[in-house]
């Protein structure tokens, strides 16, 4: 009996990961083909006409994040400053757990919002306020990262700086927010992985754009946006098209996952020293 | 790799020029330490601490924001309709009618499906890696599952439409409905087009399945070591351990974990919206094609004919944003109880 329920859970295990093994898969199979150089070079072609690129929508997607970081990460990383150095408050816990709920807020629901209170007001799509919307998701996260990094660092750090006349707004910026930067760097890159393929939140703000635009104030293209047009195109060469950016928005979102772990690996080998 | 140093950043040039007692809030920032004048520090620190406190504040802040301009725009619609916009199934934009009944069922029926494929899977792979699993599988396999919530719904979606939609229509469907004659049943009957809500419920589950498998890891992590081996002590199999032990004490964090996953299936938005098939319908079959509160929204709102249409669809968003509030506050209550620290 115990055999068998412990080979179950190794049969469960195996089968978490089946579904990532078939997408990833499928994706190259599909996605390689379509892939080239031009894809990253020029423009998408018109109906009919095969190959061309998505060069519009990977720097639109590269603005967004820009966007997005401007808004997150000053927010994030000061709202978890206070939640490490005030943590046992009341109104601690109260940000801490809105925070948390915050991040489960369905993507669609931050994308009606942002259209009602960035868009409609303004009257025109815009890249600054899909930049918003999904820079509004990246707060909680990179809030509990920085606020779980900035608690490792040990106390004594803190005494010293202070001992030695730092004022405590320098011993929290210089000290501590140093000492704890490796882990707030993997916390913002997961941050940055995780909305830079949101597309909900985007279909109302950034609307996507055929054309190459950099203005902030135009809508503008994005590869999740770019990937489910065309994906639900009844087109076959768009749909090739779709395959190559997904595969070029996975590898994206991996090479910024696989880096994060190894700013944590370093930032742990230094602590240990 | 450079670790911070003090010394660099009090003898930076600037700092030597700067006068120090004259200029209390401008000069304190960078001059020496040594020679900083109280006051200058305690505005200082007073002015970094409001800083922080106002950081602190944008959270509440925005989720109040959200939940005002959210329920402001949908609340013409809900105040025509009344308590008839949640159970009734007429949706007609051209008419002027909107009850979202058929989105309501479909979010929980598609939430279910995915909740009772992905539960015993995470949880048995959870277990498995907290208890089980040699170290040097451990890690790596944690990080593939992990990696399942890292890829974009929209790729999921797409993956969908090419991959799953025809499997299920040539193979799974009819296997479903014919050789188990499960057709006799009014959940498998019908034509199988693919997109349907049997489609989305599947891939939401393997959508949600890292989140209950992270929590789920979490919290039997965090169930002391004591506990396992005093179960062992009194001779019980490693698998009583688990279920009379371990499990027990992580109950509540595991329950938390399932409801987080709910919470995600619950507005998941991009991959249902490409494989249910977008149809105002209420179908007790798993075939049909449906609608979800997200996939709704997500279909008709930069077609929304008119002001009562918008009105409609921002009180779903409104109806999903109260449903998802509630059942990730019950999580997060949950895993905290258990003492699981994060995710």
């Amino acid at each position: 009996m115990s055999y068998v329920m412990v080979a179950l859970t190794v049969v469960a295990a195996g089968l978490a990961i089946v579904p990532l093994v078939a997408i990833l898969g499928y994706l190259i199979k599909q996605g390689a083909g379509a892939l080239s150089l031009e894809f990253f070079t020029s423009m998408p072609k018109p109906v009919g006409e095969a190959g061309g690129g998505m060069v519009n929508a990977i720097l639109g997607t590269l603005i967004l994040i820009g966007i997005a970081s401007s808004v997150g990460l000053p927010i994030g990383i000061g709202a978890g400053l206070y939640l490490a150095e005030r943590g046992g408050t009341r109104l601690a816990n109260l940000v801490r757990f809105l925070a948390d709920v915050l991040n489960g807020l369905p993507s669609i629901v931050m994308g009606i919002f942002a259209w009602e209170f960035l868009v409609r007001p303004i009257g025109h799509f815009s890249a600054l306020a899909g930049g918003a919307a999904i820079g509004a998701m990246m707060i909680p996260l990179v809030t509990r990262t920085t606020e779980e990094m900035v608690r490792t660092v040990p106390q004594s750090l803190r005494e010293a700086a202070l001992a030695l006349g730092f004022p405590r707004w320098r011993t929290s910026l210089q000290i501590v927010l140093r000492t704890a930067l490796g882990g707030i760097v993997t916390g913002v890159l997961v941050a940055v992985a995780r909305v830079a393929g949101e597309t909900a939140p985007l279909l109302f703000t950034a609307f996507g754009n055929q054309f190459f635009s950099t203005k902030l104030t135009q809508p503008i293209a994005a590869l999740p946006l770019q990937v489910f047009v065309y994906a639900i195109s009844p087109y076959d060469e768009w749909h090739a098209q779709a395959w190559a950016g997904a595969l070029v928005l996975i590898a994206l979102i991996l090479i910024i996952s696989v880096i994060s772990r190894f700013v944590v690996r370093s930032k742990h080998g230094r602590a240990n020293d | 790799m450079q670790t911070p140093s003090l010394p660099a950043t009090v003898t930076t040039p600037e700092s030597r020029t700067l006068p120090t007692l004259a200029t209390p809030l401008a000069g304190s920032p960078a001059a020496p330490p040594s020679r900083v004048s109280i006051e200058g520090t305690v505005v200082a620190d007073r002015v970094y601490r409001a800083a922080i406190f106002g950081f602190a504040l944008c959270v509440p802040i925005l989720l109040l924001l959200i939940f005002v301009e959210v329920g402001v725009a949908g609340w013409p619609a809900l105040r025509q309709f009344g308590f008839g916009f949640l159970t009734s199934s007429t949706w007609d934009p051209v008419a002027g009618q909107f009850g979202a009944a058929p989105a309501i069922a479909g979010t929980i029926i598609t939430s279910i499906i995915a909740l009772v494929i992905a539960t015993p899977l995470a949880l048995g792979g959870a277990i498995f890696l907290s208890d089980f699993a040699p170290s040097w599988v451990r890690q790596p396999l944690a990080f593939l599952i992990d990696l399942l919530a890292a890829v974009p719904s929209v790729v999921y979606g797409l993956w969908g439409v090419f991959f799953l939609l025809p499997l299920l229509r040539e193979d799974v469907m009819p296997f479903l409905r014919d050789t188990l004659h499960l057709g006799a049943t009014p959940f498998f009957r019908g034509p199988a087009y693919g997109p349907s809500v049997l489609a989305a419920g599947l891939i939401l589950s393997i959508m949600v399945l890292p989140y209950i498998a992270a929590v789920s890891r979490e919290v039997l992590m965090a169930v002391p070591r004591s506990q396992r081996e005093a179960a062992l002590a009194l001779g019980a199999t490693r698998w009583e351990t688990i279920t009379g032990a371990v499990i027990p004490f992580a109950r509540s964090g595991i329950i938390g974990g399932v409801i987080l996953g709910l919470g995600r299936a619950l507005g998941e938005t991009m991959a249902v919206t490409m494989v249910i098939g977008n149809r105002h319908e209420l179908s007790a079959s798993l075939f049909a094609p449906g609608y979800t509160m997200a996939s709704l929204i997500a279909n008709e709102f930069s077609e929304a004919t008119n002001d009562v249409h918008l009105s409609a669809l921002m009180a779903v968003g409104f109806v999903l944003l109260l449903i998802t509030l509630v059942v990730n506050g019950i999580a997060r209550w949950l895993v905290w109880q258990t003492g699981g620290s994060r995710s």
